[in-house]
């Protein structure tokens, strides 16, 4: 953080003192996350879940490397090694919970996180590099949380694979072996489980390495705030330590509280009772859906039905693949220079627009692949792209922002005034 | 060599403006990559099917207990294979249509073979995203067009397999198959 009223590192202790001459580690997180990083003294709770993020992450790579000291990547056993996990391994049956459900809380915070990038216009300049990597993140984690569901090896996690690698089939001419080579085969089978796993097991490190650069990224401008303003001097800030250590710790603690509610008295209530069941190449499930976080994407991949110079199923892939891809050129899509959308008034109707538009593009997802659900798809989906392709550029140019507060100081002052009159 | 090298000044250009030094830098790099893309290629590779995955089994399948009106599911390269015995409605059905209105144009001559018009022999996968459409097992749906009915979906297939509605963009696969008499089949 390059604020000059920073605190510089200095240390107490004459080992730390030693280190830091040697490698200055202690500096490092001084300065990343202590109180040598002066942050916006007007966060709200929302910016808490970045730091939730990480720690569901963690929480994942805890509960998964010892969970990985007891599952076998093979289609003759895995399904029969999760039961032996839940019925007959120590505790195995509270953190194969811990791990399914934690990688539902993780993408709960990470959309959280993500929404409150939408709002307060996190992704302008300049944390455009803060939001690339977030994205990279976020592709990441899904590959990496399709790729624990097909593990278990029970009906979904099968035909998820087969839905999933059978989206490459769509792409023209070099579909197909795509396809074969993904799989290792011409189904999927053990070759499948075997790299599904050594994968799953790798990409959540290559994640957290992504993440490192996520916080460089942001430690440059340093962190936004909600009246998107920049910090002008050292009375709108307050160091990290101890001032947002305990804010985010507060958070941690309620987050934790909901993650064992669910994990300890519904830890089955996002799952599909089909996951179940054994993998069965001949027979598929009645409705197959991918777990809940994919709902608003897949609802997109099947809200094409009809040929329109392409195959229908490549539109559907395409579409999928581009709704997130769009999200990577949104920087540059909403040109209004004020980043808050507590000052763009029409910008926050259609924010909120947004999000009950994904809600409904994930109820869609969630249902069967029939009237109404397909036509509210279809018009679901077109709205999520003509909200980042239309109606931001449009809304960025003609929209009069209200009057931006002076200084972070003054608009936290003033908030303080009106509750107290 | 040495000669040259003493006479050329150190980040000069021989006349032409190439140096020595550019030649070994560009040489250098370009058989180091090579020698990258080499090994990669083994890397990639193995991802691809095994030996043990690509040898093709073909199997026999018996149709004397197949009735007409029935169908039968099997395994075939370990993805389901459904052997139908059309009833005569059945293809008269699939006859009645024009090939030239379907999304891809077939009739069901060409997806079954000369003078066995009654055995419909495809894979049971649905070419929209590999799916086991219903429709070969006891009391399962067909769809609207009487043949499969993908519930993944929602694509239906008529009595000749081949797609009607629905998102999936080709009829069920004929895999290559011949008789070896009048009720046993090979497919593969
Ligand atoms: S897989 Fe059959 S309709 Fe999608």
């Amino acid at each position: 953080m390059s604020f000059p009223w920073a605190n510089h590192y200095a240390p107490k202790h004459p080992l730390m003192k030693w280190i830091d001459d040697r490698l200055p580690l202690p500096r490092l997180v001084y300065n990343a996350v202590g109180a040598g990083y002066p942050v916006p003294r007007n966060l709200n709770y929302f910016w808490n879940f970045g730091v939730l993020s990480g720690a569901a992450l963690a929480i994942q790579i805890v509960t998964g490397i010892v969970l990985a000291m007891h599952y076998a990547a093979n289609g003759l056993v895995a399904f029969d090694s999760v039961e032996h996990i839940m019925r007959d391994v120590n505790s195995g049956w509270m953190l194969r919970y811990a791990h399914a459900n934690g990688a539902s809380f993780f993408f709960i915070v990470v959309y959280l996180h993500i929404f409150r990038g939408l709002f307060y216009g996190s992704y302008k300049a300049p944390r455009e590099m803060v939001w690339l990597l977030g994205l990279v993140i976020f592709l990441l984690m899904m590959a990496t949380a399709f790729m624990g569901y097909v593990l278990p090896w029970g009906q979904m996690s099968f035909w998820g694979a087969k839905v999933i690698t059978g989206l490459f089939g769509a792409i023209p001419v070099v579909g197909t072996p795509i396809q074969t080579w993904l799989l290792g085969g011409f189904a999927p089978d053990n070759a499948a489980l075997n790299r599904f796993f050594s994968l799953h097991y790798l990409l959540p490190f290559v994640i957290a390495g992504v993440i490192i650069l996520h916080i460089w990224a942001l430690h440059i401008p340093g962190s936004s705030n909600p009246t998107g303003i920049d910090v002008k001097g050292p009375q709108d800030t307050v160091p990290f330590h101890p001032y947002y250590t305990a804010k985010d710790g507060f958070g941690l603690g309620v987050f934790l509280i909901l993650y064992c509610a669910v994990l300890f008295f519904a830890p089955n209530a996002m799952g599909h009772p089909d996951n179940y069941i054994a993998a069965n190449p001949l027979s598929t499930p009645a409705h197959i859906v991918p777990e809940w976080y994919f709902w608003p994407f897949y609802a997109i991949l099947r809200a094409f039905t009809v040929d329109f110079i392409l195959p229908a199923k490549l539109w559907g892939v395409i579409a999928m693949f581009g709704s997130i891809i769009l999200l990577f050129f949104l920087p540059w899509l909403d040109k209004s220079p004020v980043r808050s959308g507590n000052y763009r008034p029409a910008f926050k109707k259609f924010f909120w627009l947004l999000v009950i538009d994904v809600l409904i593009l994930g109820y869609c997802g969630g249902s069967p692949a029939e009237e109404p659900y397909v036509m509210i798809s279809q018009l679901a989906a077109a709205y999520y792209f003509a909200h980042f392709l239309i109606i931001l550029p449009i809304v960025s140019r003609m929209e009069r922002p209200l009057p931006l507060p002076n200084s972070i100081t003054e608009a936290v002052l003033e908030k303080h005034g009106n509750a107290a009159a | 060599m040495a000669t040259l090298e003493t006479t050329e000044t150190p980040g000069e250009g021989a006349g032409d403006g190439v140096r020595r030094r550019d030649f070994i830098n560009l040489a250098a790099v370009s058989f180091a990559g090579v020698g990258a893309a080499t090994v990669l290629l083994p890397l990639i590779n193995q991802m691809n099917p095994s030996a043990d995955v690509l040898a093709l089994a073909s199997i026999e399948v018996d149709l004397s207990a197949i009735k007409e009106g029935q169908a039968i599911k099997t395994i075939f390269r370990k993805q389901p294979l459904f052997v139908r015995h059309l009833t005569a409605a059945e293809i008269a059905a699939a006859d009645k249509v024009d090939p030239s209105s379907l999304r891809d144009p077939q009739t069901l001559e060409q997806r079954t073979v000369d003078g066995k018009k009654q055995w419909l022999i495809t894979m049971g996968v649905c070419t929209h995203l590999g799916c086991v459409p219903l429709g070969a097992g006891e009391g399962e749906i067909k769809g609207e067009f009487g043949g499969y009915f993908c519930p993944c979906h929602g694509s239906s297939y008529d009595t000749a397999a081949r797609i009607r509605k629905g998102p999936a963009p080709k009829n069920l696969e004929v895999p290559k198959y011949a008789f070896k008499s009048d009720t046993v089949v090979q497919v593969g």
